[in-house]
């Protein structure tokens, strides 16, 4: 009798914590896949770090090709997958309509905007971290040139770049900012010997600091870098590791920070639709300095970087936002 | 004179990398075709190849035995093609368009499973690659003034698959127009009946250009994985493939002019990446999407007949069968 009450008690326990855990998470990923040593890995990491956390398991689909991502979103709404994180810009108008077809649901955008009362947008701000970007590529400069390389040519990725030449400029007035872009289809985020070929050609016309953001195009853009002994800077997720003491930082958008705050959000019922943007002042953006890059960055760009950083906060620095007009003033 | 060799010499050194893959991969679809076998499926044959390489120089952290892999790789795709294309007389195209299906997927796959990495495989180290290569005396070259930087930086300081894809083509084209063998297979894909007639297997003349295609495919797959990039990522031949055919076509099944369509992709597109961004007066920035496009558009005019005429052989894409 008493076994039968314990059992009876730990079966109604377990019920009430299934109860106040009742999410089943699901995350859509962009095309350059959860492991793209960047910008869905750094999702991908959040979602497993809830799950490991948690103890909820978060489902997870990579789409081959465009058309996917309706029927993807369509299929986990359906299953009852609930919240549901879409990875990307290119997924807004895939969530836009299945959002409204599943009212019910709660959905979260990355990167992008899509109104809803039950969306919730996530969004960086990608010009202050690129800023720092610029800012410290400028000072390890040593040919006053540096470079860029942006995947798909988007505005979001524009917005990478611009604030990357403001940085530049900041850190060098007389800097000259090389700019690639991969190509105009997605496969541009997945074209790694593109990448490589870019960096390549910069680096002839003597580029000796290369910025990417272009997803798993970018890493040959590091590997080119690397090869030629000079220095690339990563993005999305910390990327310093990749070529240790060849990659000088990475602008690192805290993807992660972001995927698992929301989930711990929905599943304690503190979730809300709505816009949420992460800068410099949220730590939702910044460079990553580590043991790998130690030997790379001195001190006085370390003082030069979290000074930048202050004063952007502080609105003392404000560095324009591509997307706010699609242009650059520089 | 310096400055303008500043500028040319990279171009021309970048034309020569991104056009060794679009030579290997045009130089396979000629001999296929050559013997009358559509190969759609160079993209896909490519794909594995630089899969195998990548994944074979990851575990051994060797070079050759990548390239073997890849070979052998590409062969076992390549003879899935010749089975269904000549033994069942399948559809080529159709065939060749499901040989890239496959590889897309597969590739994907065998990497998530082996690797863990999602579709990637592991970054090589410079030992599991191919390097540029210095020429003996290009330093002792290197004061002469012209000549000297022409010999270390353009003939020379290329990977050595560049330098044998140039070779393969005057082989190739011995091969073809004066050896017993190529002059059988050329007339697999003109006239089989004839070499039929003549006593001579023409299942067999087109399963052996079908494996030529297949070995050269999967060199110019460990190119691009191993060569030109340090690993294999998911579809990472982005349409090279297609391109070596439309340079193929445009090269009207001849490996002369296949080189010389092949040098032309490669330095549209080393010209492209320079000129991204560049603002051209009257025209404004300068169109990159333009120039990408181009290798197809020319490919469209030239099929559709308004300069010169593309004449493939004309039996490919037939299967042939004994008359009784």
């Amino acid at each position: 009798m008493k076994v039968l009450l314990a059992t009876a008690l730990s079966a109604l326990i377990s019920l009430g914590t299934a109860r106040a855990a009742e999410i089943t998470p699901a995350i859509v990923y962009d095309m350059g896949g959860k492991f793209d040593k960047s910008f869905n890995e750094g999702v991908h990491k959040g979602g497993q770090d809830f799950a490991r956390s948690s103890g909820i398991a978060v489902r997870e689909f990579e789409p081959q090709n465009d058309t996917q991502r309706e029927q993807a979103l369509r299929n986990f709404a359906r299953r009852g997958q609930n919240p549901i994180i879409a990875v990307g810009f290119n997924q807004a108008s895939a969530v836009k309509t299945v959002a409204a077809e599943f009212p019910q649901i709660r959905f979260v955008i990355i990167d992008s905007v899509v109104e809803g009362p039950n969306v919730e947008s996530v969004l960086f701000r990608e010009e202050q971290g690129s800023y720092l970007a610029g800012l410290i590529a400028a000072l390890k400069s040593s040919t006053g040139k540096v470079g860029f390389i942006g995947g798909m040519d988007v505005p979001l990725i524009r917005r990478f770049a611009c604030g990357y030449v403001q940085g530049a400029k900041a850190g060098n007035p007389k800097i000259e900012v090389l700019q690639n872009m991969t190509g105009s289809t997605p496969t541009a985020w997945n074209d790694p010997v593109r990448g490589a070929e870019l960096a390549r050609s910069q680096i002839e016309r003597g580029a000796d600091v290369i910025f990417h953001a272009a997803g798993a195009t970018g890493n040959g853009v590091l590997q080119a870098a690397a090869d030629a002994g000079k220095f690339g800077i990563g993005v999305d997720s910390n990327q310093n590791h990749l070529h240790p003491g060849s990659v000088l930082t990475s602008m690192v958008k805290q993807l992660d920070v972001a995927t698992r705050t929301t989930l711990e959000a929905a599943r304690d019922g503190s979730w809300k639709a709505g816009k949420q943007v992460l800068g410099l002042a949220e730590d939702g953006v910044g460079l990553a300095f580590d043991e790998n890059n130690a030997s790379v960055v001195t001190p006085e760009m370390r003082r030069r970087i979290d000074q930048a950083k202050v004063d952007i906060i502080a609105g003392r620095v404000a560095v324009h936002d591509y997307m706010s007009n699609n242009s650059c003033p520089n | 004179m310096t400055e303008a060799l500043d500028i040319l010499l990279p171009v021309l050194g970048a034309t020569l990398r991104l056009a060794t893959p679009l030579l290997l991969a045009a130089l396979a679809g000629l001999f296929s075709e050559r013997a009358g076998i559509v190969d759609v499926g160079l993209e896909g044959k490519m794909l594995v190849g630089a899969f195998a390489a990548a994944a074979t120089a990851a575990v051994t952290g060797d070079v050759l035995p990548g390239v073997l892999a890849a070979v052998a790789a590409s062969c076992l795709l390549g003879m899935v093609h010749a089975y269904g294309c000549i033994t069942l007389r399948g559809s080529q195209v159709v065939s060749g368009m499901a040989i890239n299906i496959i590889a897309s997927g597969l590739t994907a796959t065998l990497a998530l499973a082996w690797f863990g990495m999602g579709g990637q495989t592991p970054a090589l180290p410079a030992a599991a690659r191919f390097l540029p290569l210095d020429l003996p005396g290009a330093d002792a070259l290197a004061d002469v003034p012209v000549l000297g930087r022409i010999y270390a930086s353009l003939i020379g300081g290329q990977t050595m698959l560049v330098y044998l894809a140039l070779l393969l083509v005057p082989v190739s084209a011995f091969v073809l127009a004066r050896t017993r063998f190529g002059l059988r297979l050329r007339a697999a894909g003109e006239h089989p009946a004839a070499v039929d007639t003549a006593g001579v297997s023409v299942a067999r003349l087109r399963y052996a250009g079908v494996l030529i295609a297949s070995v050269l495919c999967g060199i110019a797959g460990a190119y691009v994985a191993t060569a030109q990039g340090a690993g294999f990522q998911r579809d990472m031949i982005a349409g090279r493939g297609y391109i070596a055919l439309a340079a193929m076509i445009l090269g009207g099944w001849r490996p002369g002019r296949i080189l010389l369509t092949c040098l032309l992709f490669g330095l549209l597109d080393a010209v492209a990446i320079r000129l991204q961004g560049a603002v051209l007066p009257g025209i404004g920035a300068f169109p990159v999407q333009a120039i990408q496009a181009l290798p197809y558009l020319l490919t469209v005019v030239l099929l559709a007949g308004f300069m010169g005429r593309a004449i493939p052989p004309r039996a490919s894409g037939q299967p042939y069968v004994k008359e009784r």
